[in-house]
Formats: structure tokens, sequence, C-alpha cells
């Protein structure tokens, strides 16, 4: 996927690096590998290929890992501009 | 046969009759003539008659066609499904990659096998989408395996994770309902690597003790998967948009045409037949059909050249993409029609095209497995007031080129 490359700097994706146990989880279900091993715990790596699916942060098991999940629809986007709240799945 | 004479006449179609009407005469009284009973397995007419029905079949239900055979398990029997698609399969296949109901194509949730799977058996679980059961049944390349189908309203496996249909709850369920803990004796489900978007693995195991692992991100990996003792390399943990996948999606990007089109469409020919003072219906027809020309060079370079050329296009913004792709398109038409227009015109048409190329192809970051939410609304903040400024452009200099 590193030649499909979406606006860099603006996914949601945060780490706490004290509160991560290092179970690797978060780097086995992650698409894009944004997330790797670093000795005994785990850095984001590429974080402009974080596509904000959410599985990381679905499965950390200590919340070490956090992202706002959604999905990328315009028309989902627009409805939400017009009717608030959160832009659902199309 | 005396009482029967002595009912009231009836009329053809059983209507009564006054008493002085005439008998029916569309009805001579031809005596019956005794019906042969068949003792053997000859019939009186037509092919030879077909074997019985199946000892699996129920009242109430219809048999699928890619269920082969039943295994009996201490749950009860479950259904084996063909590892082969057949025309059945693949002509759903084509009808649902066009959009034709799409949201219909579904299996039943629960438990079914492939091969001749055994206690031992792995389980791998899976959308009720047909297509990812087709997926996972014929090109998985395992021999012997349980499926459990969850219940995901009929939607893909990442779509209906990111939904929340593909849910721990509904694998914890699926899993009680379908008595799992009785027809295996290990405690281990694999689940398709995107499906955990929505489930929490170690919510599956608290909810009802089976562990999860994570199998690859492509059914197709699978059969290497296992081989490889439920390891999976790096490209097996990467999803992919390749060349093909993206053609795939064309179809159904052209099913999801926005339903504005057809008014633009309208409006093109309205907007085209007025000139100096006059409606002539002559130019609302020449001049409407260039613009529906436009209208059409912009969907096809939106919807069609655009996903296709994606990474090829050189920039990250998705409606600087299309709007590439929707200029050269433009200029395509604008160079075919040079004869027919003026200049305003031929920069109505350009802009149209490009304008809406550029929103189809902003709309397609929908499909694309990378593209972030935050992304594409801070690309949709920028692009949209440039699209409205364009779009209304476009009748003015259209209806101005009439009159200069
Ligand atoms: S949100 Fe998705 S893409 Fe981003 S780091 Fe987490 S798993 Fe990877
Ligand atoms: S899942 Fe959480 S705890 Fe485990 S490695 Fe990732 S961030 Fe650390």
């Amino acid at each position: 996927m590193k030649d499909f490359r979406y606006l860099p700097g603006v996914s949601t994706l945060v780490l706490d690096t004290e509160a991560c146990t290092g179970c690797g989880l978060c780097t086995i279900v992650c698409p894009h590998g944004v997330l790797a091993m670093a000795e005994k715990r785990v850095e984001i790596v590429d974080y402009d290929g974080c596509m904000e699916c959410g599985a990381c942060a679905q499965n950390c098991p200590t919340g070490a890992v956090g992202v706002t999940p959604g999905v990328g629809c315009a028309a989902a986007i627009i409805n939400s501009w017009i009717k608030g709240g959160k832009p659902a799945c199309c | 046969m005396e009482q029967d004479e002595k009912k009231e006449p009836a009329g053809c179609c059983g209507e009564k009759l006054s008493p002085s009407a005439a008998p029916c005469a569309c009805k001579p009284p031809v005596p019956l003539e005794p019906f042969p009973m068949v003792r053997d397995d000859k019939v009186c007419c037509g092919p030879p008659t077909g074997p019985r029905s199946s000892s699996r079949e129920r009242p109430g239900y219809r048999m699928w066609h890619f269920v082969e055979d039943f295994i009996d398990t201490p749950a009860g029997p479950v259904p084996l499904a063909k590892t082969v698609l057949n025309a059945r399969d693949w002509l759903g296949k084509i009808r649902v990659r066009w959009g034709i109901r799409r949201d219909q194509y579904k299996v039943a949730p629960g438990l079914y096998g492939v091969g001749r799977p055994d206690a031992s058996s792995p389980v791998l679980v899976t959308a009720n989408y047909k297509l990812s059961f087709d997926a996972l049944r014929s090109g998985a390349g395992v021999a012997d395996a349980w499926i459990l189908v969850v219940d995901t309203r009929g939607i893909n496996v990442w779509c209906a994770a990111g939904k929340g249909t593909f849910s721990t709850e509904e694998v914890v369920r699926q899993v009680k309902s379908s008595q799992l803990d009785r027809v295996v004796d290990h405690r281990r489900l694999i689940l398709p690597q995107l499906s955990a978007t929505g489930v929490a693995s170690r919510m599956v195991k608290k909810g009802c003790g089976f562990k999860v692992t994570w199998g690859p991100v492509r059914a197709a990996d699978l059969g290497r998967f296992l081989d490889a003792g439920m390891r999976a390399d790096e490209p097996m943990r990467r999803v992919t948009f390749t060349l093909a996948e993206r053609i795939t999606l064309v179809p159904v990007e052209l099913s999801f045409l926005p339903r504005y089109l057809l008014w633009s469409l309208a409006a093109a020919f309205l907007l085209s037949g007025f000139g100096a003072g006059v409606f002539s219906f002559q130019a609302a027809w020449f001049r409407g059909a260039l613009m529906v020309a436009a209208l059409a060079g912009g969907v096809f370079a939106g919807a069609v050249a655009a996903p296709i050329l994606l990474p090829w296009i050189p920039v990250r913004s998705f409606s600087v993409k299309g709007a590439i792709v929707g200029v050269a398109a433009g200029l395509a038409i604008v160079a075919g029609f040079r004869e027919h227009v003026n200049t305003w015109e031929a920069a109505a048409l350009l802009i149209c095209t490009a304008v809406i190329s550029s929103y189809l192809t902003m709309n397609f970051t929908g499909s694309t497995p990378y593209t972030s939410p935050s992304g594409v609304e801070k690309e949709m903040r920028r692009a949209i007031p440039f699209q409205a400024g364009a779009a209304l452009v476009v009748p003015v200099l259209w209806v101005a080129a009439a009159f200069v």
C-alpha cells in the first residue's frame, strides 16, 4: 500500500506508550502496518498510513492506543454536516 | 346419482342458472374414464420421475444449491458446502457486482462445513454476505473445516465490522446458538483480520470461551496460513488495492450514481433551448446533446477512469485527481465538437466535465481501503466550495454562450 498515500498529518491515532504492555495485538490487527514492536513496547512507524479503522483500539487490552474510528465516505460526511451528528457508514 | 340430477343445474363456471335455462352447452356429459393407478415407477406421460425427496428436506425450508450433503454432529446435522462455485453462484456474483439487490445477497447464519470436518477441524468465521461465504468455501484452499457464518445482515466482513454488525456480541451469540462447543473439542476461532474493527478478541473469549486467532486479510491465504501453523506473514496482514480490485468496484460506483444527475440531464436540455429572445426546440435538442456528452464524460472520468488510474495520478487529494482526469476528458469532448461550439460553450463543457468528475472521485474515497475519515473531511471542506462554485458557473456560461 506504499503507492497509496492519502492526506498526511490528519489521523486521530494516539498512543500512550506508558500504558502499553507490549502484547502486540495491535500490530497483528492493523491492516496498514502503522504500529510495530520496538523493544518491549509498540511504536507508531507509519502514522500517515493510518486509515482510522479502529481495529487497534478495539483490541488493545489496556486502552494504550486510541483512534476516532469512522468511515471515509463523502456522502456520509455531507449528511452529518446537514443533519448534525456523527457520520454513519453509507 | 339420483340426487345429483335433482340438484339445480349449474352454469359452465358454476354460477346458478334459472331453472328454465337450457343445459350448459360447453360441458358435454362425457363419462369419466377410470384413472389408471400407477403401481410401478412408470408414469403415464413425460420423462421418468426424479428421485425421492432427500430425507434432509424440511417443510417450509428450501435447500440451498451449494449444500452437497449433511454431516451429523452432537449438535445436530450440519450442512456441508460445495467447494466449487457453480453457474448460479457466478451469476449472482456478477449481479451484485453491478449493485443489483446487493443487500439481499445473504446466506443463513449458522454452522456449515467444507470437506469432512471432525471435532478437531478449525473453525473459520465469516459474514453472511454470500460473496464472503463463497470466497471462503471455494477459495480458501482448506480441506476440512467448519465455517461459522455470523449474522452481519448480509454485509461483507470489513463494512460490517465498521458498521458494528460484525461485532463481539454477534460472534458470541452465533457460537452459542450453533452449540459449537458440542461440535468441536478445541476452543479456537479463526476470524478474518478485517473484522478486528468490530470484534475485540478478549471479549469473545470472555463471552463464549473461544479464543480468537486473527486469520489473514484475504480468504485465499487461509490455506497457507493454516499450513504455516496459524502464522501470517506480512503480506497476508496488509490490505491491497490492486488494479483488479479497483476495476471490480467500477460497476458498483456506476450503480450508485447520485440521482440528481438525472435532473441535471433535464436541466441541460431546458437551458440549451434559450437563445436570443426565443426558446428554440432545435437548439434545446442539439446543444442539450452536447451538454449530455459533457455529463457522460464527467461520469466516465470520475467513476471509471479516475478509480482505475488512481495510484498513477500524481496528487493525493481525490477531488484534484478527479478534476485532472475530468479536464482531460473535457478537452477530448471539446476537441471532438470544436466545429460546433464557441469559446464560451467550450469552457462550459470543460468545467462541467471536470466538476462532475471531481465530485464523483471524491465520493470514491468511501470505497477505498486506505482513506482516513479525518482526511476525507479535510479534503471536502476545501473542495466543496470550489465544486459548488464551478457547478454554478456552468449554466451561466452555457446560457450566455447562446447570446454572443
Ligand atoms: S486505526 Fe486502523 S489503520 Fe490506524 S493504526 Fe489502528 S489499526 Fe492501523
Ligand atoms: S494492543 Fe495495546 S498494549 Fe498491546 S501492544 Fe498494542 S498498544 Fe500495547
